[in-house]
Order: structure tokens, then C-alpha cells, then sequence
């Protein structure tokens, strides 16, 4: 993938020109038979995919109000139009967020609706073609589910539900997304993304153990399905293995150490990451949160913890006590979530992000630093889309905002914030998220970063920042992958559990 | 052509009535399976009440969006409504304090109101963004909005109607005793404009209206992890095992 190259600056951030097809035909490989098999979907297109999709639609429309309002309500008033992080990259219109809604509104609107189906013309709407469903599969495919469209519609319309809506159909006639469709089979199979097994896992967490005993001389335990545990975290699976996530792996651990918190990883549910989001398939989200049911009930835990990662997190805060029953409020009556939610500590939120667990030990006065260890750091923050718009943390409305800066700024001495515009709830997608961080899809990523990496660019240039924090493990694999092309250190991604892993002092208080 | 417009005003009426009313209860019927507010999200009702007011009345989401088209659009929508409250007189007799009160803000509204118009036409003709998704009956209702902005005013300005005859015409379908609906090619323009739009509401973007309160990232409290929220086709997958 030599041929690619980062787009150039905007000199001032302006809205890009229009290049209507410039990412026509970009869109990711195809699911083969077997990864859709493994699934429960056809194996390929099928044959009557027309009719299946327009019924399947039909079926969403019931099962979604989101879908339902979000396909009647839009004006075309262009509140979203500038505001898609691959459409500025890009600059193809069908890029544009009310561009994208459109590719299936027309159709809903053919189908689904009077005017539409007297007089398509007048109000833009078309049959299900071939050529629209191939352009579904590239454009539905050219989302991240960031919403940071929806934070500028006037009704809250939210592409991400669209996308997900036309995945699912896409999926139900034999069309799907090889990389989401092959990692939620993995999940399946063996418990996480990254199909790690077992004894393979339980090795990685040894080899920690002993570097960590090596780098500090300390014994901090990465301990795996120990019954009775409180704490349970489960966490994305790159935190195992890859860079830099697996040094925020260790900031965990090393904050159980300091508070004497007893916790525990589980080998059958080894995986916060829920693809099953992405492809916007209710069965599929559901069947792979219920493995953190079971190996909670399993290990008899009393609190559940998740690491850092973006989407699993507005999966864990904001579906799980649907999903599973992971929280609390069920009815008396709710027997499925009863069983869990009575096992469950409610002095503490359930589930609990590691930030929210750190920054209240922090305040409890349990964990102290050596600050310095982080002043060859210059740190941003970048907030990752899912834990803005789609959680909080804290309890309180912006919660998910201040925590994680509140623990750099406790953990680190120098932090500058970037361009407004661009962080809290105007955060962009760093390009790789919603299901997209594959390589077939390498070009978009690159262009998708570019408002990031402007608004980076210009902290560089200021302050001198030298690391970008973030809580995300897509964010983290994304920009180690894409930074280099924009010439920035591929080191300058990571975790805000990196920086307290720095500057926690152990065995001591 | 006093009869044609009663007909067409109580057909519609139907319309307008039976097509939201379906509407808004499909709406209602359709669940929310999953908590989806777009965060920063109020964490109860109260505060959810208070985000969606600021969202009707001020059209905050669309404040942080764009000025200008906000500026257009929120000038166009208030306008709207007081000249739609200023029209009160022709349904009310004795007419109230406050609807006279309004006369004269809601005449000066009208203007305003098509000022707005031709803005966000000016705005999807011009730029390149909103004209490229821009469909034909997107310009249109703008263009019916012109037409019942400017022809309202051409009576309230320029060529006088007779007020006095529409009122009674409009009182009189009202009690289903129908009187006579004064001769003026302005007044029927007006009036057939305003019925048409009446008919397309529930079936277009119109919807919009409607569609705000309903919508759950801008509807649903932020308490996901306080309080379990599960639709009921989504609890019937949990007896299933």
C-alpha cells in the first residue's frame, strides 16, 4: 500500500470542494461463504435480494423508531453537510452525512412512502438496484457510526443508525463486510477478536508478569479466571498483545496492585470489542455481550470493569443492562437480569469504566505519583467518538470528558488541549472506527484522519506535543498505523493508562 | 367556488388530522430497543424536557452547526408561528386579547417570514453542498412557502381583502353553516396554497415537526446503566433460551 499518501492541510480548515465519485468503488472486500455462514447469513448474494432486502427493511422500520424517524424527518437543511471527517478527507458528496442517510432514504422513500412511490422523481427516490445496493456496500462501508453528524442535526438524526440499518440488511442477503464479519466469528469461536486461545492468552499474561517484576521489581499479578474475584475487567483484546495498548494493560494492573483491588481476566470472555455494533445486528450484539454475563456468573464477581476502548464502551455503559442485564434498575420481576444484578455491588456504578475505577482511587487517596516520570511527555488528549457521543462516565452529563484529562493531568505535568472545535462532542473520528480498520480500506483511513491530524499538527507546532492519549484501542491501532504517514512518531499514540502506569509509584504510599 | 373551497378545506383538514395522527402513532407504537441519546445526554426526564425545548424553541443543534443557515431557519420558523397565531382572528369570535395584541408583530412577521424563505432558497441554490442534495420537492415547498408568504402579504399591504368575508367564511365551515367566500384571485391562490400544504404535511419532510420529539437521540434520558430499558420484541429473545 505504498501508493498511499496523506492529503495536504487545508491552509484554513474551509468546507472541501465537491468531487462527486472520488471514493466510488473503495469500499471493502466482501465477505466470503464461510465467514457468513459462521454467522447465520447467506453465503452470498441471494437471488431474490431484492424483495428480502425491502422486507428486511420493512422488518427495521418496525423494530427502530430511530430508523423510522430518521428516514421521514430529514429537511435537506445541510447542518451535517461539513461535517463528516471522510467526507472533508475525501470530498466525495455521498460522503456527506445527509448524503449517506439518502442512499437508503430514497429507497425508503420509493418503497415505504406515497409520494415516493407516484412520483419518485419529485422527491428523489429510487428503486433498489444492483448498482444501489453495490453502492450501499461502498458507502455504508465508508461510516465510522461516529455520530458526530448527530450532534448538528436539528433532530438529532443519527447516521450511525443508518449504517447499521443497512449493513443488516446487506448482511441478510448475502452481502456483508469481511473484517467485522470474520472478527465477530472468531468471538464466536474462541472469545476474542483476535482469536487468541486460551493457553496462548495465559502465556502473554505470565510473560507480563515477569516484565513488569523485571522493569520495577515489583510483583504485579495478571491473573486469569480466579473465582471469587471482585473485580472482573474485560477489555479489548489488543491489550493484550499489541502497541502501545498492551502499556495501558499494565496501568490497570498496576492500579489493582496499588489498591489491593482483587480482579481478574476471564479466558472464555476475553474480549470487550463488540463488532456486533458495527453491523448493526441486534442478535449478534446480544449473543457476544452474553459471554460477559456468563463469565461474570461464572467467576461470581462482584463488579465489572472495562478497559480502554471506545466502542465496547458505549456498548458496556449504554447496552449492556439491556443486552445482558450488566447494571442495574432491572424489575423485580426480570428474572435474566435479577440473576446477575443480585450478585452484583451496587455501591459501585456497573459496569465501570478503568477510568472512572482509577480517578475515584485517585480521589479516595489510594494511588500516588512520581509526576516527573511523564515530563518528556507533551500530552493532548483526543476523545475518542464513541465514549463522547455514545457514553458517559461519572455519573453526571460530560463526565467522559473530564475524567480522562483529570487522571493525565494527575499523572503528568504538561497538557494542552487542541482546537475546540475538534475535542469534547465535536471530537472527529480518528478514520478507523465503526467496523473500518482493516487495510483493504487503508486510503479512507488515511483520508479520514485528516482533520485530527490538522488540528494535532497545529499543538506540534505550538506547545511542542509529542503524545496524543486517547482511551480507545481502534484510535490506538489506527493512528499507530496511519501517523507515520503524516509524519508524525508512530509512538505518539497511547493510552491514559500508559501515562499512570509511568508515574504510579508501587510498594509504597 | 365558495363550495369548492369548503370541500377542499374539510378534506384537507382529514388529511392533515387522520395523516399525523397515523403517524405520530406509529411513531409511539415503534419501540427504541437500545439507549442511543447522543452524549453529553440529560440523566432524567426533567433534564431531557429541558433539551428538547431548547431544541424546538432555539433550535440549539442547529445554532452549533451553522449560523447562517440557523439564522435563516430560526427567523423563518418564528415568523411562522406568529403569523399562524396572528390567523387566529379568523377562527375566533369574540377574537381573544392576546390575538389582537399580536396583529401587528404577526403583519411584519409575514415579511420576515419570506425574507427566511428566500434565504434558505437562496442558500440551497447557491451552495454547492445543500444544491447537490438538494431533491425538486425540496425547492418546492420552499416555493410554496413564497407563494403563501407574499400572496398573504399582497392582501395585507397592497390590495386590501375583505377580512370580514373570510372570517365569516371560515366561522361559517367551522359550524358547518357555509357562508360565502369572497371573490379575489389573491385570496383563492392563498387559500389552495395553504390546503395543498396541508395535505403534503404527513406525508414529507414535514415531518419533521413531528418527528423531533420522537427522536431518541435527542429524547432519551441518559440513565442506561441506572435503570435496565429493554423493548419488548428484544425481552422475548431472553425466553427464547
Amino acid at each position: 500500500m505504498a501508493d498511499i499518501a496523506a492529503p495536504a492541510y487545508r491552509v484554513i480548515p474551509i468546507i472541501p470542494a465537491l468531487k462527486p465519485g472520488a471514493m466510488e468503488g473503495k469500499g471493502p472486500f466482501v465477505a466470503n461463504d464461510k465467514i457468513q455462514d459462521a454467522l447465520g447469513f447467506p453465503g452470498q448474494l441471494v437471488e431474490d435480494w431484492h424483495d428480502q432486502a425491502i422486507a428486511k427493511m420493512g422488518e427495521l422500520l418496525g423494530k427502530y423508531r430511530s430508523l423510522k424517524v430518521y428516514m421521514d424527518a430529514c429537511v435537506h437543511c445541510g447542518a451535517c453537510s461539513d461535517k463528516c471527517h471522510y467526507f472533508i478527507g475525501t470530498q466525495d458528496p455521498k460522503n456527506m452525512p445527509v448524503a449517506r442517510q439518502d442512499l437508503m432514504r430514497s429507497v425508503y422513500r420509493r418503497y415505504f412512502t406515497l409520494p415516493g412511490k407516484f412520483f419518485p422523481k419529485l422527491v428523489g427516490a429510487r428503486d433498489l438496484t444492483r448498482e444501489v445496493l453495490d453502492e450501499w456496500h461502498n458507502y455504508f462501508h465508508q461510516c465510522s457510526e461516529c455520530r458526530r453528524c448527530s450532534v448538528f442535526c436539528p433532530y438529532g438524526i443519527d447516521t450511525a443508525e443508518v449504517t447499521m440499518a443497512a449493513r443488516e440488511i446487506l448482511d441478510s442477503v448475502g452481502y456483508g463486510q469481511k473484517y467485522s464479519n470474520e472478527i465477530i466469528g472468531k468471538v464466536h469461536k474462541i472469545g476474542n477478536n483476535l482469536g487468541l486461545p486460551a493457553p496462548a492468552l495465559k502465556d502473554t499474561l505470565e510473560g507480563l508478569e515477569e516484565d513488569v517484576k523485571e522493569a520495577t521489581g515489583i510483583d504485579v499479578r495478571f491473573p486469569m479466571d480466579v473465582k471469587g474475584a471482585e473485580v472482573l475487567l474485560i477489555t479489548p483484546s489488543a491489550d493484550f498483545f499489541a502497541e502501545p495498548h498492551i502499556d495501558s494493560l499494565i496501568g490497570y494492573a498496576k492500579v489493582f496492585h496499588a489498591t489491593g483491588t482483587s480482579w481478574t481476566l476471564s479466558s472464555m470472555s476475553s474480549e470487550a470489542a463488540n463488532f456486533g455494533m458495527f453491523i448493526g445486528n441486534y442478535e449478534q450484539l446480544r449473543t457476544i455481550a452474553l459471554r460477559i454475563r456468563q463469565a461474570a456468573l461464572e467467576l461470581g464477581v462482584k463488579r465489572i470493569v472495562v478497559g480502554e476502548c471506545g466502542h465496547a464502551w458505549r456498548v458496556a455503559y449504554s447496552f449492556w443492562n439491556t443486552l445482558s442485564g450488566v447494571g442495574e434498575g432491572a424489575d423485580e420481576t426480570d428474572k435474566f437480569a435479577m440473576m446477575l444484578q443480585k450478585q452484583l455491588d451496587h455501591r459501585y456504578k456497573q459496569p465501570m469504566h478503568i477510568c472512572e475505577f482509577t480517578w475515584d482511587m485517585i480521589g479516595q487517596g489510594a494511588l500516588s505519583f512520581d509526576k516527573e516520570a511523564n515530563d518528556k511527555h507533551i500530552i493532548t488528549f483526543h476523545d475518542s467518538c464513541n465514549v463522547a457521543r455514545g457514553s458517559s462516565m461519572g455519573g453526571y452529563p460530560g463526565g467522559q470528558f473530564d475524567i480522562p484529562r483529570n487522571i493525565i493531568k494527575a499523572v503528568a505535568n504538561n497538557f494542552y488541549e487542541m482546537n475546540p472545535n475538534t475535542t469534547h462532542e465535536r471530537t472527529f473520528c480518528c478514520g478507523g472506527g465503526g467496523g473500518l480498520l482493516t487495510d483493504d480500506l487503508l486510503d479512507l483511513r488515511v483520508k479520514g484522519a485528516l482533520p485530527r491530524m490538522e488540528v494535532l499538527q497545529h499543538v506540534a507546532d505550538e506547545h511542542g506535543v509529542n503524545f496524543m492519549a486517547c482511551i480507545c484501542a481502534i484510535c490506538k491501532a489506527q493512528f499507530t498505523k496511519i501517523m507515520p504517514i503524516y509524519g508524525f512518531d508512530r509512538r505518539m499514540i497511547g493510552g491514559v493508562h500508559q501515562l499512570v502506569s509511568n508515574a504510579i509509584k508501587l510498594g509504597e504510599k | 367556488m365558495s363550495t369548492l373551497f369548503a370541500i377542499l378545506f374539510y378534506f384537507a383538514t382529514l388529511v392533515l388530522v387522520v395523516g399525523l395522527f397515523s403517524r405520530i402513532s406509529v411513531y409511539t407504537r415503534t419501540p427504541a430497543p437500545l439507549k442511543i441519546p447522543t452524549t453529553p445526554a440529560p440523566i432524567n426526564t426533567s433534564g431531557v424536557v429541558l433539551r428538547m425545548a431548547r431544541e424546538v424553541v432555539f433550535f440549539e443543534s442547529l445554532f452549533k452547526a451553522n449560523l447562517w443557515t440557523w439564522g435563516l431557519g430560526w427567523l423563518f420558523h418564528a415568523s411562522l408561528a406568529l403569523v399562524l397565531l396572528r390567523h387566529l382572528r379568523y377562527f375566533t369570535e369574540p377574537v381573544w386579547a392576546w390575538v389582537a395584541f399580536i396583529q401587528p408583530f404577526g403583519m411584519y412577521a409575514g415579511i420576515t417570514m419570506v425574507l427566511g424563505v428566500a434565504g434558505l432558497w437562496a442558500r440551497r441554490l447557491f451552495v454547492e453542498r445543500i444544491r447537490y442534495i438538494s431533491t425538486p420537492s425540496d425547492h418546492l415547498m420552499l416555493v410554496l412557502f413564497l407563494v403563501i408568504g407574499i400572496s398573504g402579504l399582497v392582501m395585507t399591504f397592497v390590495v386590501h381583502g375583505d377580512v370580514v368575508g373570510v372570517k365569516g367564511f371560515m366561522l361559517g365551515l367551522m359550524n358547518f353553516n357555509l357562508q360565502a367566500l369572497p371573490a379575489s384571485i389573491g385570496l383563492y391562490v392563498h387559500l389552495a396554497m395553504v390546503a395543498l400544504l396541508m395535505m403534503i404535511f404527513p406525508i414529507s419532510k414535514l415531518l419533521h415537526a413531528p418527528g423531533v420529539f420522537f427522536s431518541p437521540s435527542r429524547n432519551q434520558a441518559d440513565n442506561s446503566r441506572e435503570k435496565r430499558h429493554i423493548a419488548a420484541w428484544a425481552k422475548q429473545l431472553e425466553s427464547e433460551k
